[in-house]
């Protein structure tokens, strides 16, 4: 792993002393193909590991997806998946899930990032900070009992709202579905949203606002004309990544419902238990590749906006 | 997914600016959102301390906190858990620390392919990851819990590297080392020195991350059959909700308390650099 | 180093029309200013009168106020006390939005949302003027600035000059009654910034609008303003043409922050102050000296030096400057820098024992106390 000596040979580091980089451009190709390996070396067991702990599952499931149980190649299994009965309904109710949880505390958590961002209280925004990264990351299980003594049937919550007569359960609400799985993510992704979006709070330079104010703008007009729209792909580039957060979040759910819902991430989970109709063994896999890919695209578009908001707010 | 995002140091992070001569509407409006904020925040948390404080005929007692430390399994589970988060740490730190501080130096062109490769634990989610890892696995590694260790190590990639990476490109890290090597100092030296010293934060929310992610972790766990921390705690659910969720409510607090203590930490020890500085 | 004070260069007239439609400037009236940052006193008592059209430079350190007082004329802080009068009216409870003032910021200001007409527009799209109007004005603007080739360019794609010519225009468009400039060159490299200054104060010449520049840079300053305000820990130090305030420093502080000086101890005789043996005019009255021990303070091209083997000076050290050689004398406890024409500097050779006189008509003394 230690580097070697040789700096005349790190392309980086200009070459002491004559000939060694016109040397190095008399010699082939391959010599330099040589060359770009020796410095590439140390990289390689972190290369390994991921290729072994990432690429080799990843591969694994890419393939079953696509395999029947006798081994054939087969589009079968994401036929099953994709079209119709249980495993269509959870891709709809994650969606759904998913969307829920990424609008909604996209705009909450701008503002509740706005709102510490501008505050004059420096321990109020490390403590946020701090809970924010805890709640973003680790969460999971914790929160689904937090909540279940919150906001179950004999919760704290819902005692106190029933004594005025509000108790959400009698309007629907229901902790263990859909109702209350958005609910609790909201825990997590609204935490998620200001860590994200706060560095681009931040990019909002206040020169800017001084200015549209020297030009005579109001502060709507402002927001309206520069602030705005300077944020948006900052913004919906973090909705991606919250939309990604929300459909493959597992724990918390499992945690919660134990496993009673339809959701796409539960129905890997069962299916790892054994809960595996003969057949359709490989079914897990296919869902497992769905999820991939919609990640995927997820990811994309995250990345790409964060480049286009990056350009503006350097 | 959610492990692309670093805690942000509050430091970095320099203040909006409010707008010169608020109104005072707005500064009540803000005030609002945060009180709301807070509310909604608080609840969970006070209806889960409020929990632990009862009995099981629900009227306010200690019974519940006393009984913790002698519940079955609960030591063993917490016992594996900090195995478990020790191993990722140490794998985590001689993996990635040595190829970051690497790819900074000789290779920066590279950056680009690790931050690629650093977000592929967010495209691919621990529920999809632990179904690959069960069947490529060999038999003699699955039998172990400290297969869990090595695939933490993936999920923990996107922050560890990105806190490392931010650290690094507050130092010159060229100018760095060229300047600890002319003065005569081995590479070991020049790590040991020179970068560890000035990586300290980076290296300590990296380390500190990546002990609360394994210590939350429940999917991988789980569905792995192992009986980590919050393992027990879904387990156990069953028999005692009180304690269960006694045990959840400290494990929250405690991973915030721990942060905050490090930044705390962190900060102390910054501000008496910057002292020495001016 | 001698400054000269800048005389009126004309400017090539491009657009007439660009030009005569844009209004003159107003009076400004910055009146008692105070303004506290907690312990820190920003402003403390600060007056200054601009007439319509000038163009002041406010001076100073970091921390002398200059900026502040800046931000507070154009709204964006509130003095503790005082008053701002525009064209003889109050504005002091104006918000910054309708204070009718263009301002150019030290860097980054142009919205990166907008291009270059965009932006330069801005201020025309919120008075409601029609689309096409105000990007047809727009482009005449940056064309006065020399940008219509960028017109269509983003900041992020621009230069840091370009985007502060585009700032400048962006500011002139609203025509407004007064112009403000905070540090605009400070973040650009030498050689922008020297082309970029002529350019402003043509400009500014052109449009005689009354304009406020704030700067830490005295080159700056002395080759730009029509007047030069020096700041120091929120007071006003001195206010004066560049000539004057060169050549006749009021203060300790303006003397030895404009330009170079030298400090050497004096003694009274009479009504005159002895320097080198010698009885000197001083500039002001004696009398209303406190009665404290004095310093003199020179500039190095107002010192004379000849070489005199039982001279009271030695030579200590010398600098090559290129047209001329700064020498550096050791003479009664003190160090006094002389300047000499580099073709004379070879005879005055390290340790050589001189003598020093004073060149001027009178010299400046002030009290040896420190804060003063």
């Amino acid at each position: 792993m230690i580097p070697s000596d040789d700096l005349a040979a790190d392309p980086d580091v200009p070459d002491r002393g004559v000939g060694g980089e016109k040397a190095g451009r008399r010699r082939t190709s391959t010599g330099g193909l040589v060359r770009s390996l020796r410095i590439g070396a140390p990289v390689l067991p972190f290369l390994v590991y991921v290729l072994l702990g990432l690429g080799i599952p990843t591969f694994v499931i890419v393939n079953l997806a696509f395999r029947s149980d006798t081994g054939r190649l087969t589009l079968a299994n994401m036929k099953t998946v994709l079209s119709g009965g249980q495993y269509q309904l959870g891709f709809e109710t994650s969606l759904k899930l998913a969307l829920v949880t990424s609008i909604i505390p996209g705009v909450l958590g701008t503002l509740l990032a706005y709102a510490i961002a501008t505050s004059k209280f420096e321990s109020l925004k490390r403590a946020v900070a701090t809970a924010s990264g805890v709640l973003a990351n680790f969460g999971g299980v914790n929160l689904a009992f937090m909540f279940v003594a919150a906001f179950g049937t004999v919760g704290l919550a819902t005692s106190w709202l029933a004594h005025i007569g509000l108790n959400p359960w009698n309007y629907g609400f229901n902790l263990y579905r859909f109702s209350g799985v958005a609910l609790v993510y909201m825990y997590f992704q609204i935490p998620l949203m200001v860590l994200v979006i706060t560095p681009a709070l931040s990019g909002l330079r206040p020169a800017w606002r001084e200015a549209a104010h020297n030009l005579g703008a109001s502060t709507w007009r402002y927001w309206r004309h520069v602030g705005l729209p300077v944020l948006m792909p900052s913004v919906l580039g973090c909705m991606f990544l919250l939309f990604g957060s929300g459909f493959s979040a597992y724990a918390t759910t499992e945690a919660l419902t134990g496993g009673t819902i339809a959701l796409t991430p539960i129905q890997i989970g069962a299916f790892l238990s054994g809960n595996v109709i003969s057949g359709e063994q490989n079914i897990g896999y296919a869902l497992g590749f769905s999820m991939i890919v919609l990640l995927l695209v997820s990811v994309v578009g995250y990345v790409l906006l964060q480049r286009r908001a990056s350009r503006w707010l350097r | 997914m959610a492990s692309l995002v670093l805690e942000y140091s509050v430091e970095e992070v320099p203040p909006l600016v409010a707008e010169p001569g608020t109104r005072r509407k707005i500064r009540w409006g803000r005030g609002l959102v945060l009180v709301v904020a807070l509310a909604y925040f608080i609840i969970p948390v006070y209806a889960s301390v409020d929990f632990a404080l009862q009995n099981n005929l629900g009227q306010f007692s200690f019974v519940t906190l006393k009984a913790i430390p002698s519940q079955p399994g609960l030591g063993a589970a917490l016992w594996l858990s900090a195995r478990l988060a020790i191993l990722t740490m140490a794998i985590t730190l001689v993996l990635m620390v040595p190829t970051v501080i690497y790819v900074h130096w000789r290779m920066p062109r590279f950056r680009r392919v690790m931050e690629v490769i650093t977000i592929l634990p967010i495209v691919i989610p621990p529920i999809v990851l632990i179904l690959g890892v069960l069947d490529a696995a060999p038999l003699w590694l699955k039998a172990s819990p400290y297969m869990l260790s090595l695939i933490y190590v993936v999920l923990a990639m996107p922050f560890v590297y990105r806190s490392l990476d931010a650290g690094l490109n507050a130092l010159d890290l060229k100018t760095l080392v060229e300047a600890s090597r002319s003065l005569g100092a081995g590479w070991i030296s020049t790590m040991r020195r020179v970068l560890m010293p000035n990586l300290r934060s980076a290296l300590l929310s990296a380390g500190v991350l990546t002990a609360a992610l394994v210590l939350g972790e429940f999917t991988m766990a789980s569905l792995d059959l192992w009986q980590t921390l919050p393992v027990w705690i879904v387990n156990f659910s069953g028999t005692n909700p009180h304690v269960a969720t006694a045990v959840a409510m400290f494990s929250l607090l405690g991973t915030w308390f721990l942060l905050l203590f490090i930044v705390a930490l962190d900060r102390s020890n910054s501000r008496k650099r910057r002292k020495i500085r001016a | 180093m001698t400054i000269e004070a800048r005389t009126n260069v004309p400017a090539t007239v491009e657009s007439p029309d660009a030009v005569r439609s844009l209004a003159s400037g107003a009076p400004v009236v910055l009146e008692g200013l105070v303004r506290h940052f907690g312990v820190t006193k920003a402003l403390d008592g600060f007056s200054l009168d601009i007439s319509p059209g000038e163009f002041v430079a406010l001076l100073g350190p970091s921390g002398c106020g200059k900026t502040t007082a800046l931000r507070v004329l154009a709204g964006f802080e509130q003095p503790d006390r005082g008053r701002v009068l525009v064209d003889g009216a109050d504005v002091s409870a104006v918000p910054a939005q309708r204070r009718d003032m263009g301002m150019v910021f030290q860097s980054y200001s142009l919205f990166p949302n907008m291009n270059a007409v965009d932006n330069v527009a801005f201020g025309l799209q919120l008075r409601h003027q029609r689309a096409r109007q105000r990007r047809a004005r727009a482009g005449e603007l940056l064309e006065l600035v020399g940008l219509s080739d960028q017109a269509d360019k983003y900041p992020h794609q621009l230069s840091g000059g370009q985007q502060q010519r585009v700032a400048l225009a962006r500011a002139i468009a609203i025509e407004p009654r007064v112009l403000l400039l905070d540090e605009p060159l400070s973040a650009l490299d030498a050689k922008v910034r020297a082309e970029l200054r002529d350019e402003i104060r043509a400009l500014q010449q052109r449009l005689a609008i009354t304009t406020v520049f704030v700067t830490h840079d005295q080159e700056e300053a002395l080759s730009m303003a029509d007047r030069v305000c020096v700041m120091f820990r929120g007071r006003l130090e001195q206010v004066a043409t560049p000539s004057v305030l060169y050549a006749q420093p009021a203060t300790a502080f303006v003397a030895q922050f404009v330009g170079v000086s030298s400090r050497i101890a004096v003694t009274r005789t009479g009504n005159a102050v002895e320097l080198f043996g010698r009885a000197v005019k001083i500039r002001g009255d004696l009398a209303s000296l406190p009665a404290d021990p004095l310093d003199a303070l020179l500039r190095p091209e107002d010192v004379e030096v000849h070489g005199a083997p039982s001279g009271l000076g030695v030579v200590t050290h010398r600098s090559f400057l290129g047209a001329s050689t700064r020498l550096e004398v050791g003479i009664g406890g003190s160090t006094v820098k002389v300047d000499v024409r580099s073709s004379d500097a070879d005879g005055f050779e390290i340790g050589l024992r001189v003598d020093l006189s004073v060149s001027a008509r009178d010299v400046l003394v002030t009290s040896q106390r420190p804060d003063r």
